[in-house]
């Protein structure tokens, strides 16, 4: 049972980033239709320009928390930058071209950030520092960081104010009637170009976050550590249902929990030996199992859970469908 | 070179001075112009090197491309000469990026480029593939680190390496852990890379054979940097020692999550974790304890004056295998020497019966390509530091002081063994003297008597 407890909380923290990065991906996708493939790029930055910002701080010996929040301002910052760069002078010109220009566009941005990335910190991998001693509580068996409750906490609560952006504020509202139908809501005062751009930028600013928090968790750092972290995202976003900002945050905790819950099981649900179906005599005596599939299977297992909703449910958990606009 | 001018010049000097007697129109340049003496052509040799510069390990890349540049360098600061010819040579530095198809892209190419030989390359999933583009092209290969075994069981007598092979390290740190931890119950994790996957299986079998229980496998790759859901499964089961085989990048994070849900076991790696980055990457606490094994020997216990020019050259320590690729590339340019050619079908016999002092110690190759009585070296993080534990050579155990001890027996031994031929000598040279002494006295001796005689004679004629 702890082990269960604990397998879920792995996978609770894991889930809350992406569902912080998925949320960049579906806000954008929401309004045109774009998915931006740099994004996970983003949030390397994010982590990259952290870690700067801490080792720059270092010799000034400040409390923890201090660096920690002039860290999170400077990331803020560069991100929501870069956010609103890709958006202004990568995919505004090619506004109105058909869907695939923008799409390899948004390939090319994630190899010049990443390339980008690596002539400015260099190919190691670094080391992100570790500011906090680690304090860890013990619950029912399960351990759990403080750092684990900072991360889920924190992104719940940015969900939040997003969601309440989103759904209450007048900027969200035009966010929101730009996604539903640019030319009319151009007519009726809506300045699109502004609602994009912002919607960039808060994914960024997100993506900044969730960097702090990916390179505070697995206290590493790389020029690479964004493509599989976008990659996965993007799927959460697609399994919640792409366009649709709770979906996005659904798809993110339940891709991550599916992962702890795959890697930490599947192993065990595998071993023919344990179930005595078709198990070859002799491996089981001699190791006492037979393993069809090994945890390695764990993402394996994720991309399935995805490929079933997309077949029995195409447009995402929480997604409408939605007539093709043309 | 300055220095000798003078001298070469002299006769130059006289010869134009001639032709200037004998044909005034054409006189003045040559003496102007101290033009080289016909030297001999200088020939340029290629030698490759292929490692990842890229990538997560790219630090391990670089360590091993300098060794081979600081060895050339030596090679063409001491000048060589083969058939005649000075011969110059070019490190030719290529980047697979830790990649297997980029890897046998970069051999082509090294192989198009006409090299004459290859030191490389650093993972055994790249050298692998690509050693069989080095041997369909006759072009001898080194390998300075990689330890897949499968590498010299292909059969390709052009293939070698100066490292142990993981068949050796696993059984070395399987043993080590066994003697030292006597653990219960094993847990093995590794990177389904050909290196990582292979070692684990060896330390799987070595701990199988003593009749350790051990864990069915668990598996990442090569970039993994959340292991909490196998390592939380592993948790349940309480290993004693949980050994991962993969790289530093992947092993660091590793170690810091397993502690961090509080997993008290021994963590033990291969060598590719086996680096005073593991310190940084798992955080400096946590990484205290750890304990992990590389073919060969420490970089620390490599040869003094390695070490001392490595640093002078690049202004750091090298990292892990730059004394393996630095032997690799003397080694090549030994056996042409030998050979007194730079072709690979005419050095390629001579590499194979060399018997070489290198860096590491002394090299010789069995008739796989593998190094000889290989040394196998335990470590563990002491103070932020990967510091040696334990030397394994043919399933001894003994500590590094030990090991350095033993090579001073050694080399005493050698020493005195010496000393005792020349004393011997020297005792030879005094029994011939003593003897030609004797027999100079006998000899003075007798000429006395006759003389005595003589006047004995003189006397009774009187």
């Amino acid at each position: 049972m702890d082990i269960f407890l604990q397998q879920l909380v792995n996978g609770l923290t894991l889930g809350s980033i992406y569902a912080l990065v998925a949320l960049g991906y579906t806000m954008v996708y929401g309004i045109i239709q774009l998915i931006n493939f740099a994004h996970g790029e983003v949030v390397m930055v994010g982590a990259m320009v952290a870690l700067s910002a801490m080792n720059a701080l270092a010799p000034l010996a400040w409390p923890a928390a201090a660096v920690l929040g002039v860290a999170l301002v400077v990331a803020l910052a560069a991100c929501t930058a870069v956010g609103w760069g890709l958006e202004r002078w990568a995919y505004r010109p090619l506004r109105g071209a058909p869907r695939l220009a923008p799409l390899i566009t948004a390939i090319g941005m994630s190899i010049v950030l990443q390339y980008l990335a690596l002539s400015i910190w260099g190919r190691d991998n670094l080391a992100f520092p570790q500011l906090f001693t680690p304090r860890v509580f013990e619950l029912a068996g399960a351990r759990i960081t403080l750092l684990q409750c900072l991360i889920v906490g924190l992104s719940v609560a940015l969900m939040a104010v997003v969601s309440l952006f989103v759904y209450r504020s007048r900027t969200g509202t035009a966010m929101r009637a730009a996604a539903e139908n640019p030319e009319v809501a151009q007519l009726m005062g809506v300045d699109v170009d502004r609602v994009i751009a912002l919607a960039f930028m808060i994914g960024a600013a997100l993506a900044a976050v969730a960097g702090v928090m990916i390179g505070s968790y697995y206290g590493i750092a790389h020029y690479t550590i964004g493509f599989i972290l976008g990659l996965k995202a993007f799927s959460a976003a697609v399994l919640g249902g792409i366009g649709n900002v709770a979906g996005a945050m659904l798809g993110g905790l339940l891709l991550g929990l599916t992962e702890a819950l795959a890697a930490g099981y599947i192993g065990e649900l595998t071993d023919l030996c344990r179930w005595g179906v078709l198990a070859p005599a002799e491996r089981c005596a001699e190791a006492g199992h037979f393993v069809l599939f090994g945890s390695n299977y764990q993402d394996v297992f994720a991309f399935l859970v995805l490929i079933g909703v997309l077949v029995f449910r195409p447009s995402g958990l929480l997604g409408e469908r939605v007539a093709e606009r043309t | 070179m300055l220095r000798s001018n003078p001298y070469w010049l002299a006769p130059l000097v006289f010869c134009t001075l001639l032709a200037a007697c004998g044909k005034k129109e054409e006189a003045p340049a040559p003496a102007a112009t101290p033009a080289q003496p016909p030297a001999p052509e200088i020939v340029t040799v290629k030698i490759g090197h292929v490692a990842p510069l890229t990538g997560g390990i790219a630090h391990l890349g670089k360590d091993n491309e300098n060794g081979a540049r600081l060895a050339l360098e030596e090679i063409n600061a001491a000048g060589v000469s083969l058939a005649g010819h000075a011969v110059k040579f070019e490190l030719v530095a290529e980047d697979d990026q830790a990649d297997p198809k980029i890897a046998t892209t970069v051999a082509q190419k090294l192989i198009d480029a006409k090299v004459a030989g290859v030191v490389g390359h650093l993972n055994s999933g790249t050298t692998i593939p690509a050693s069989a583009l080095y041997a369909q092209a006759g072009l001898p290969m080194i390998s300075g680190s990689a330890t897949n075994p499968a590498l010299t069981e292909q059969g390709y007598k052009q293939v070698f390496r100066v490292v142990g092979r993981d068949d050796q390290q696993g059984p070395a740190v399987a043993s080590y852990l066994l003697t030292q931890k006597k653990p219960k119950l094993v847990a093995i994790v590794d990177d389904a890379t050909a290196y990582g996957e292979g070692l684990a299986n060896e330390v799987e079998k070595a701990f199988k054979t003593a009749g350790v229980k051990v864990l069915p496998r668990e598996k990442g790759t090569d970039k993994t940097t959340d292991w909490k859901a196998i390592l939380t499964k592993l948790k349940g089961k309480r290993p004693d020692v949980v050994f991962y085989g993969g790289m530093d990048a992947t092993g660091g994070p590793l170690l810091k999550q397993g502690r961090e849900l509080g997993i008290t076991a021994v963590f033990a790696f291969g060598d590719g974790a086996c680096t005073d980055k593991m310190k940084e990457l798992a955080g400096e606490p946590v990484a205290e304890g750890l304990i992990c094994s590389q073919a060969g020997i420490p970089v620390q216990a490599a040869s003094e004056r390695f070490l001392s020019a490595y640093k002078r050259k690049f202004n750091i320590d090298p990292i892990l295998y730059a004394p393996f690729t630095y032997d690799a590339t003397h080694l090549l340019v030994a056996a042409m020497k030998k050979a007194d050619s730079a072709d690979p079908a005419k050095y390629l016999p001579e590499l194979a019966r060399i018997r070489h002092e290198g860096a590491s110690g002394r090299i010789e190759f069995d008739d796989k390509g593998d190094r000889k009585d290989a040394e196998m070296t335990i470590f563990t993080m002491k103070a932020g530091k990967i510091t040696p534990l334990a030397i394994i050579k043919s399933n001894q155990s003994m500590t590094v002081d030990e090991y350095v001890a033993s090579l001073k027996t050694a080399a005493a031994i050698d020493t005195a063994k010496e000393r005792a031929v020349e004393a011997g000598q020297a005792a030879g040279a005094a029994l011939k003297a003593a003897g030609e002494a004797a027999e100079g006295a006998l000899k003075s001796a007798k000429e006395s008597a006759k003389e005595a005689a003589d006047k004995a004679k003189a006397a009774v004629g009187k």
